[in-house]
Parts: structure tokens; C-alpha cells; sequence
């Protein structure tokens, strides 16, 4: 069982950044004057990352004793965490200037998380899965308490830290009694034991376990109370970098161990999970519209975010999963451009986010509030927005399977949450702004911020770009 | 030999005792140490299902949780300790800054 | 829904039956507390102050770093057990996890938190 060196080259892209990190590490004790670079240092890192997760793009293939998957799905994530992880840290260039926090150990700790997300994504055991899970949480919890002399950062990470502490034993518990009916933790193994193992009391107990797990790290309704806390105290671009990068993840590895139980059709299952899914479209929209901070309404928007994407999950069906991971591309990108600008605007931790301080954007800097509104738009679903390709690709999904209560209920929540977000657009747009702060546009926010811009435009106009490569990549196993 | 179903009744108590321990109580340490006795019930499932089914996965598991569960310990006792220096206080009823 | 009103009933059954325990040993229970009672050791030393004191931070990062640095030994065993198994590979595998380990030790004697004054 000695792994052999096509192995670690399967894994190429987990490794260089994890080695990323630890060189950061080094570099740090040892160079003095490393802080210029570490940006740059981290980018290259996660650019030589993506060009292995393309060279292992053809070939899925399992490595490490059938413990992680590489190729295709696993690829595919992998460039989507690098490209955020790249985004991420462009838009925290300006971020020491605010907080007094140590610019190195936050690039370290977001490759760190990026390490985890990508272990999840690409877990073909529930144990590796687990390990990323923890990997990223536990990089999360530090981050979202990274502006230390702050209470409210404070408080938000051990909100985050005690929920998903408590999440994690939930998951675990799960697992055991998982393992326990089936005697093998290996995704595929278990799969081998469907349907038959669904009618096991304790084996439907374990995934009921698994997914309330896995629902406090996506915050599903009515799992989802530290969302809002937690994105509201962490520095923003960390709350982009959890709202895109973690739940993308926690939804890569809930589709590699739900998809298949969801497709044996037991309909316990699919009706929790449907219940879920309702809830988080219905609190998600209704709780946003009362929201003046926007860091708290996008986290609002996420939760109903949530729920769209596992209409589209509760599906199985080709429609629903292409849409689903589509959606969550889409949604991403989407999430980190808002929160970026978000960051941009707030110039002191917990200053400017106010939905009143958007007003008049559009006279201050044209090009933040175009962006801003692309991604509202993309948010809504409004064609020729990403949003809409993805939307409609899940709601059609849904239909196809019989739920078109959940299609009627997504359609009803999204016209709700149209108030809430073109709130937004009309500030920005057609009101006279009320404070004089300058904003100060670098040229790293203006490259990370025009690339989520046109990514959410491109695929808008041309979904089939992006489709046609999920296509490609859907075949998990 | 003790049957499988005592370890796992067992392990199902102490982890039933954990959750109500995280939901009553009011000190985050105390909730913390509930956190990790649900954890320790979990290695206590995976080691009795490992060792009835002869299979080696489940104690290969409890390592992890093992090491994952300290690395928890040392961020959450820094997160507190962070808490503790701002606000004097670690009772997470007073802990109510963000809401809504 | 049939299979479910057994869970149901426990749930409802294992409720009451922890508010009853509880309200009743608040009820019945004799209260007459006095000063010796409610001493730190009712019939032990007399205690010289109070425990709630502060003290130093520096307990708190060993102690952290401890439990770190105490808990990743775990993965010595199964290396250990399967030492003759594994070989060259293993011996290298350990290797790379100690010299993992050793980037965090070094980082943190770059931070100073071993730094006792």
C-alpha cells in the first residue's frame, strides 16, 4: 500500500498550497523585509496550483489507498478554490492599513483554509472529507476573529467557534454510526451497500447526523443563526472568503456523500432535505429585507442562496446537479466581488456599512457601483446575469422532479428578495450621497473586482462555456 | 464479553449529556468541555463498532478526531482567552453584541 | 408518520421526566445552608483566598502549545507498531510530519511564547 509518485502528483495542487503556506512560515522568521512580498509569494503559490489541477484535469483517478479523488470534479474545485483564494487576498492588499493585524499569518492562514476546502472537494473517504472539513474550519475560526481588538471579532469567533465545534460533533457522530452499519468509511464502499443499508434505521440516523453536520457549515435554516453574527464581526473579506470558499465546499462534499442516498430515493431523506431547503429560501429572503448592515443582509442572501442550490441537489437528476455547481461557481465569484466591495467602502473595522452610506455611490466611483450592481442583479436573477442561467437551471431541475412546491416557493422568496436588493441599487443610483469619505480604489481591488464583474457577465451572456465543463466533470465516480 | 449495544447505549448517553450541556450551559468553558465530551462519545462509538466488526478504520478514525479535538482545544482556549481580555466576561448570556 | 410517535413519545416522556426530577429535588430537598457548609472544603483546610485569582497568561500558552504539541505524538504509534512494514517510505513520511512540526516550534520560538519573562 506503499503510495506510489503518481500519487503526490495527483494531489499536486493540495500540496503546493499547503507547501505555500508553511514556505510563508519559514520566510517569515527567516527574511526580515518578507511582508512586501507575501502577497505576490501567496498568488504564485495558487497560480502553479491551478496549473497542476489542469494537468490532472483528464484523468479521475483515486490516490493515498482510495482516500482522495483527483481529476475532473476534484480539478474543478480545485481551480474554482485557487481563483477565489487569488481574489481573496487581491482584495485584502490595502487591509493592514486598517486593522493592526500581521499580513503574514492572515495569507497563511487563508491558504491554510483553501488547503481544507480543497481536501473536502476532493474526499473520496468520509475521513478525508472530515480532515478538510476541520482544516477550513478551524483556519475560519481564527479569521473571523482576526481583528482581535475588537469585541464584536471577538464575539463573532466564538460564536462560529462554539456552533461549529458543536456542528463538528454532530458530523462526527454521523460518521460513526455510519460506519458502524456499513463497516467501511470509503464513499464508494458505501454507496455499494445502497439501498439496501437505507432501510437501516441507525444507517438513516447516521446520515440525518451527517447532514445537520454538514448543514451548520453551509447554514441551512434552521441551522444557520451564526451566519449573520459571524459575517458581521469578521473582516469583510474573510466574510467573502467563508460566504464563497466555504460553502462551496461544504456543498462539493455534501454532492459526493449526499447525491447518492438522495438518488436511492428514500423519502425521509429527500423530504428533510426538501424541508431544509424550503426554510432557508423562505427565513433567508424575509430576514434580509430588514437589514440595514449589508454585510449582515448579503449573509441573509446567502442563506437564501443556500437554499436554492439544494432545490437543485434534491433533484439528482442531470439538470439539478450541473445547475447546482453552476450556481455555486456563479454564486461565489458573485459573493466575493460584493463583499469586496464592501471592504472597499468600509475604511474603519465596522464603519461605512450601512445601507445609508451607499448612497450616491454611483457619483463617487462609477465603477464601484456598476459592480455592486452587477452582482445585486446576478443575486436576483435577472437576465443576462449569471444568476439567472443558474436559477433557472435549478428551478427547471426541480420541476422535472415532481417539486414544484419548492420551484413556486423559490420563485415567490426571489420576487421578496427583489425589494431588498434593488433597495440597494436605487441608493446607489438615485440618491444624493450623504457623507464626503473618499474611497481609494488600488489597482489589486480593481483586477480582482473587474474579474468577478466579467466573470458574472460572461457567463450570463455564455453559459454554455461553463457548462459544457461540467458536463465534462460530472461523473464523480 | 460485553455486548456491542451497551457501548453504543453508553456512548449515546454521554453524548446526549453533551448536547444538553452545550444548550444549558452559560460558561463557554464549561460548554466547551461539553463539546468534547460529545467528541470522546464519538471515539467511544467508532472504537466499539471497530472492535466488534475486527476492522480497523474506526480506530484509525478516533485518531484523527483525537488530533483534531486538540487542535480545537488550543484555538478555542486562545479565541476565550481573546474574549476574556476585551470583556472581562466569558458567560455567553452577556455575549450579545451581534443579533438579528 | 407511524414510525415516528415512538421517538415522539420518548422525546415527550424523557422531557417531562427531567423537568419533574429537577423541580422536585428543588422542592423536597432540605436548604439550610450556613457558613460552614458553603466553605471551599466543609471540613478541610481553612482556604487562605480566593481562588478566582488571576494569573499569569504564560500558563495559558504553554498549556496550549502543550496540549499541540502532546496530542500530534499520537500518530507516532501506528508508525511505530507498523515500523518494519513501512520501511524507508514511513521513515521519510515521519520525517516530513516532524519537520511540519518543527516549522510550528520554530514559529512559535520566533513569537516568543516560550519566553518566560
Amino acid at each position: 500500500m506503499i503510495p506510489t509518485f503518481q500519487d503526490y502528483l495527483n494531489v499536486a495542487p493540495i500540496i503546493i498550497v499547503s507547501a505555500t503556506a508553511l514556505l510563508e512560515i519559514v520566510f517569515q522568521i527567516i527574511f526580515k523585509g518578507f511582508k512586501k512580498y507575501v502577497n505576490i509569494f501567496s498568488i504564485l503559490g495558487l497560480l502553479i496550483s491551478i496549473y497542476f489541477a489542469i494537468i490532472n484535469f483528464d484523468k479521475v483517478s483515486m490516490s493515498f489507498s482510495n482516500m482522495v479523488f483527483s481529476g475532473k470534479y476534484a480539478s474543478f474545485f480545485e481551480i474554482l478554490f485557487c481563483i477565489i483564494g487569488i481574489l481573496t487576498i487581491l482584495q485584502s492588499s490595502t487591509i493592514q492599513k486598517y486593522y493592526s493585524i500581521n499580513k503574514i499569518e492572515y495569507n497563511v492562514l487563508i491558504l491554510i483554509s483553501i488547503v481544507g476546502m480543497m481536501v473536502m472537494s476532493a474526499g473520496a473517504d468520509l475521513i478525508s472529507i472530515f480532515i478538510g472539513l476541520e482544516i477550513m474550519s478551524i483556519c475560519f475560526y481564527v479569521l473571523a476573529g482576526f481583528a482581535r481588538n475588537q469585541i464584536i471579532a471577538n464575539e463573532a469567533s466564538l460564536k462560529y467557534f462554539l456552533l461549529g465545534a458543536f456542528a463538528t460533533g454532530f458530523l462526527l457522530y454521523g460518521i460513526a454510526l455510519i460506519y458502524g452499519t456499513v463497516g467501511t468509511t470509503n464513499i464508494i464502499k458505501i454507496a455499494q451497500h445502497y439501498p439496501i443499508a437505507l432501510s437501516l434505521d441507525l444507517h438513516l440516523l447516521g446520515l440525518i447526523l451527517l447532514l445537520i453536520g454538514l448543514a451548520f457549515k453551509v447554514a441551512l435554516v434552521p441551522f444557520h443563526m451564526w451566519q449573520p453574527d459571524v459575517y458581521e464581526g469578521a473582516i469583510t473579506n474573510v466574510s467573502g472568503l467563508m460566504a464563497s470558499g466555504g460553502k462551496t465546499a461544504a456543498f462539493a462534499s455534501f454532492l459526493l456523500i449526499f447525491s447518492i442516498p438522495l438518488a436511492a430515493g428514500n423519502n425521509n431523506l429527500i423530504e428533510i432535505v426538501s424541508v431544509l431547503a424550503a426554510l432557508s429560501m423562505i427565513v433567508g429572503n424575509i430576514f434580509g429585507l430588514v437589514q440595514q448592515n449589508i454585510k449582515r443582509m448579503l449573509a441573509y442572501s446567502s442563506i437564501a442562496h443556500t437554499g436554492y442550490i439544494l432545490v437543485g441537489i434534491i433533484a439528482t437528476n442531470n439538470f439539478g446537479n450541473h445547475g447546482a455547481l453552476f450556481y455555486l461557481v456563479v454564486y461565489s465569484i458573485t459573493s466575493v466581488g460584493a463583499f469586496g466591495v464592501a471592504s472597499i467602502l468600509e475604511n474603519e473595522f465596522g464603519k461605512n456599512l450601512n445601507i445609508n452610506d451607499y448612497s450616491g455611490l454611483s457619483q463617487k466611483n462609477k465603477f464601484l457601483a456598476f459592480a455592486m450592481s452587477v452582482f445585486m442583479f446576478s443575486l436576483i436573477g435577472i437576465p443576462p446575469f449569471a444568476g439567472f442561467v443558474g436559477k433557472y437551471y435549478l428551478f427547471a431541475a426541480a420541476i422535472q422532479r415532481d417539486l414544484t412546491w419548492l420551484v413556486i416557493l423559490g420563485v415567490l422568496t426571489s420576487i421578496v428578495s427583489l425589494y431588498y436588493y434593488l433597495r440597494l441599487i436605487v441608493y446607489m443610483y438615485f440618491r444624493d450621497p450623504e457623507n464626503q469619505n473618499n474611497i481609494i480604489v488600488t489597482n489589486d481591488f480593481k483586477i480582482a473586482i473587474s474579474f468577478s464583474t466579467i466573470v458574472v457577465i460572461l457567463f450570463g451572456i455564455y453559459p454554455s462555456s461553463l457548462f459544457s465543463v461540467i458536463r465534462y466533470i460530472f461523473n464523480i465516480y | 464479553m460485553i455486548p456491542l449495544n451497551y457501548y453504543l447505549l453508553f456512548a449515546a448517553f454521554l453524548f446526549s449529556v453533551g448536547v444538553v450541556g452545550v444548550l444549558i450551559r452559560r460558561n463557554a468553558i464549561i460548554v466547551f468541555m461539553c463539546i468534547e465530551l460529545m467528541l470522546n462519545s464519538v471515539n467511544l462509538t467508532f472504537i466499539a463498532f471497530s472492535a466488534f466488526m475486527g476492522n480497523a478504520i474506526g480506530q484509525m478514525f478516533v485518531f484523527f478526531v483525537m488530533t483534531v479535538a486538540a487542535a480545537e482545544a488550543a484555538v478555542g482556549l486562545a479565541i476565550i482567552i481573546a474574549l476574556f481580555r476585551n470583556k472581562k466576561t466569558i458567560n455567553i448570556d452577556q455575549i450579545n453584541l451581534l443579533k438579528w | 408518520m407511524e414510525p415516528y410517535i415512538p421517538i415522539f413519545l420518548m422525546l415527550v416522556i424523557s422531557t417531562a421526566l427531567a423537568i419533574i426530577l429537577l423541580k422536585l429535588q428543588q422542592s423536597l430537598g432540605p436548604k439550610n445552608p450556613n457558613k460552614e457548609k458553603l466553605s471551599t472544603y466543609e471540613s478541610g483546610m481553612e482556604p487562605i483566598r480566593s481562588a478566582h485569582e488571576r494569573f499569569s497568561i504564560k500558563y495559558y500558552m504553554v498549556a496550549v502549545l502543550f496540549i499541540l504539541f502532546d496530542i500530534e505524538v499520537i500518530f507516532f504509534y501506528p508508525w511505530a507498531v507498523n515500523f518494519k512494514m513501512l520501511g524507508l517510505f514511513g521513515f521519510v513520511e515521519m520525517l516530513v510530519f516532524i519537520g511540519i512540526l518543527f516549522i510550528g516550534y520554530f514559529y512559535v520560538l520566533h513569537k516568543g511564547a516560550l519566553k518566560w519573562d
